[in-house]
């Protein structure tokens, strides 16, 4: 049985380091800072996503591919060939580890769009790129593109996080920014597609809670084309992201007054122009309110936002030590990795944090 | 005796308190949980790091004091003795508290203090340093909370301070009059009485931190006390 027929609501850990001045550094770090936080996942899901890792396909998109079986892999390669131009493709490098089995295929693909056909889908590159993880996602049976970003890719599994970031050999690839994701989901069939994080395109959300919207924000995003496959209110608030961000272009500032939108009540004693912007979002946007508990990491070119929801229901706290900035779940496995930091805080509740690289996007 | 507890794990740790009734001082502690969990005596607990969730829940007896900052839950439904924090601690610090005193010298987070109850000579007492997010004191069914505000001007706690309390007192050290409170909560301005009721607390809480006493009342205190005839209905949901 897979993940996407049944309900699967989950507790969990994030964290997150993001170099603000774009020091590369390995996968150590991000695997040390979720280790301390053992005890908030229970061995059914581990994951990490990490930017700035391929510089030198750094103009290609990243497919992180699993498969089921051989033939699948050859009927989706089929695809990818007719709608794509793929500049190199390999097996993900993974190491031999008791604690993680049944593993799939796992395959990587640096690609770019066929020039004929972008052309006549008349699409923009990135919305002809997601359709495309669309399509293999939901038609092609035993398939599951779960990295589509630039110079970024999502790597994960079921098991804990720590051991998951050894099988995938995170200490291999340097960036500046890395997330992970310890999962406690009460009910699973543990498949490897429902680990956090999700991604689509350069976006990656990784999550502690249990959005109690699901339904309602599957709904409205399904009108505007996305499909969720599996029924984890991850993968929502990932399309809900990539459609206010990339789709509509509200800034992260405004995509927080709408996921996380302040009651009615304490938008009413606002000065009148913040009312008014939080009343038009609050209105326009109604149906991308998430309720519920969360705390979310949301990874992306360049930048890293991290939110509470508006009754802040999970922990989350965020360190500064230079030009580095710590995110996670506990305290605790921020002061892991850096003692000595120049700030701490946990922000409130729908008070997103967003940072980004000093000089703009590497 | 002296403890190292990201070698121990959290569970060796708890079961090595537990059998001690000596001073414990708690060396390298990275998130361990539930340190202090249930314990009873009279003994010191020191904690040089940053401890786990649940630390001191249903503590009874002993001293803790953390050299640091303090996660989620501390003092969960503590029943007696002590807990002080030299940084800032998280969220639902104090949640269901029935006995015993809780400083924290900085800030603490969202749903500070949380269904306290109090029972004769039972009195639960949380003090606060700094700042405190919202929903502090909601449900209160008795205890006393007292939120300083002392390293700035800001009011010193969230939204919904209060919100459904029936019991207890909860006093804000401000200069702004507190606004917006729910229909469950009077607030008014201390009077002598009420000060000359908090000032053994107080005076405790300085001596704790080495803060100046006369500094701490220089301020006005405004008291927030249940509405015993607006009871709680309800916050999220008209059903």
């Amino acid at each position: 049985m897979r993940e996407g027929m049944f309900r699967n609501p989950s507790g969990c850990a994030i964290s997150g380091i993001f170099s603000k001045s774009g020091e590369r550094f390995t996968g150590e770090r991000i695997i040390d800072s979720i280790t301390v936080m053992h005890d908030r996942s229970n061995g059914l899901g581990g994951g990490f996503a990490a930017y700035g890792i391929y510089p030198e396909y750094k103009d290609y998109y990243a497919f992180h591919i699993f498969y089921d079986n051989k033939s699948v892999k050859d009927t989706t390669e089929k695809f990818l060939e007719e709608h794509f131009d793929i500049i190199n493709l390999s097996k993900i490098p993974t190491r031999k580890m008791k604690s993680i089995t049944d593993e799939p295929l796992i395959w990587r693909y640096f690609v770019t769009p066929l020039h004929t056909k972008l052309a006549s889908s008349q699409l923009d590159e990135r919305e002809f790129v997601a359709k495309c993880v669309f399509k293999v996602n939901t038609r092609i049976d035993g398939a599951y593109i779960f990295s589509s970003g630039k110079n970024m890719g999502v790597f994960k599994a079921v098991g804990f996080p720590e051991d998951v970031g050894r099988f995938y050999r995170l200490e291999d690839y340097a960036g500046y920014c890395f997330t992970a994701h310890g999962r406690y989901p009460t009910n699973t069939p543990g498949w490897w597609g429902g680990a956090h994080p999700f991604a689509l395109l350069d976006y990656s959300v990784v999550h502690n809670g249990e959005i109690s919207s699901y339904d309602a924000n599957r709904r409205s995003i399904e009108m505007y084309g996305y499909k969720c496959t599996l029924q984890t209110d991850t993968e929502v608030i990932t399309y809900i992201i990539d459609y206010l961000h990339r789709k509509i272009g509200l800034t992260l500032k405004e995509i927080c007054s709408v996921i996380a939108a302040p009651f009615w009540s304490t938008i009413e004693r606002k000065p009148e122009e913040e009312r008014a912007e939080l009343e038009y979002l609050r209105n326009t946007f109604s149906s991308q309110l998430i309720t519920g508990p969360f705390s979310i990491l949301v990874g992306f070119e360049g930048g890293l936002m991290a939110l509470n929801d508006r009754l802040k229901l999970r922990s989350m706290v965020v360190g500064e030590k230079d030009s580095t900035v710590y995110i996670a779940s506990e305290e605790a496995a921020i002061r892991v990795i850096q003692q000595d930091l120049d700030k701490v805080w946990a922000p409130k509740g729908g008070e997103g944090v967003i940072v980004t690289l000093d000089g703009g996007n590497i | 005796m002296d403890l190292y507890a990201s070698q121990l794990g959290h569970k060796a740790l708890n079961d090595k308190i537990r059998e001690s009734n000596e001073d414990i001082v708690i060396e390298s502690c990275f998130g361990e949980r539930f340190i202090g969990s249930g314990v009873s005596g009279d003994n010191t607990i020191t904690i040089n790091g940053t401890p786990g969730n649940a630390l001191g829940a249903y503590l009874d007896g002993p001293t803790v004091i953390v050299n640091g900052n303090a996660q989620d839950s501390v003092g969960d439904t503590m029943n007696n003795g002590k807990i002080i924090i030299n940084g800032s601690a998280g969220d639902a610090l104090g949640y269901a508290m029935r006995g015993g005193k809780i400083f924290v010298k900085g800030d603490a987070g969202y749903r500070t203090g949380i269904h306290m109850k109090e029972y004769q000579d039972k009195r639960p007492v949380i003090v606060i340093g700094g700042r405190v997010g919202s929903f502090l004191g909601e449900y209160l069914a008795g205890g006393l909370i007292i939120v300083l505000g002392l390293e700035n001007d800001h009011f010193p706690a969230g939204y919904f301070a209060g919100t459904g309390m029936h019991g207890g007192e909860i006093f804000l050290r401000t200069d702004k009059h507190p606004e917006n409170m729910p229909e469950q909560v009077i607030v008014s301005e201390a009077t002598a009485e009420d000060m000359a009721g908090i000032s053994d607390i107080i005076g405790e809480y300085a001596d704790t931190f080495g803060f100046n006493m006369e500094e701490i009342l220089g301020k006005t205190f405004y008291k927030l006390a249940p509405n015993a005839k607006n009871p709680y209905r309800q916050l999220y949901t008209e059903n």
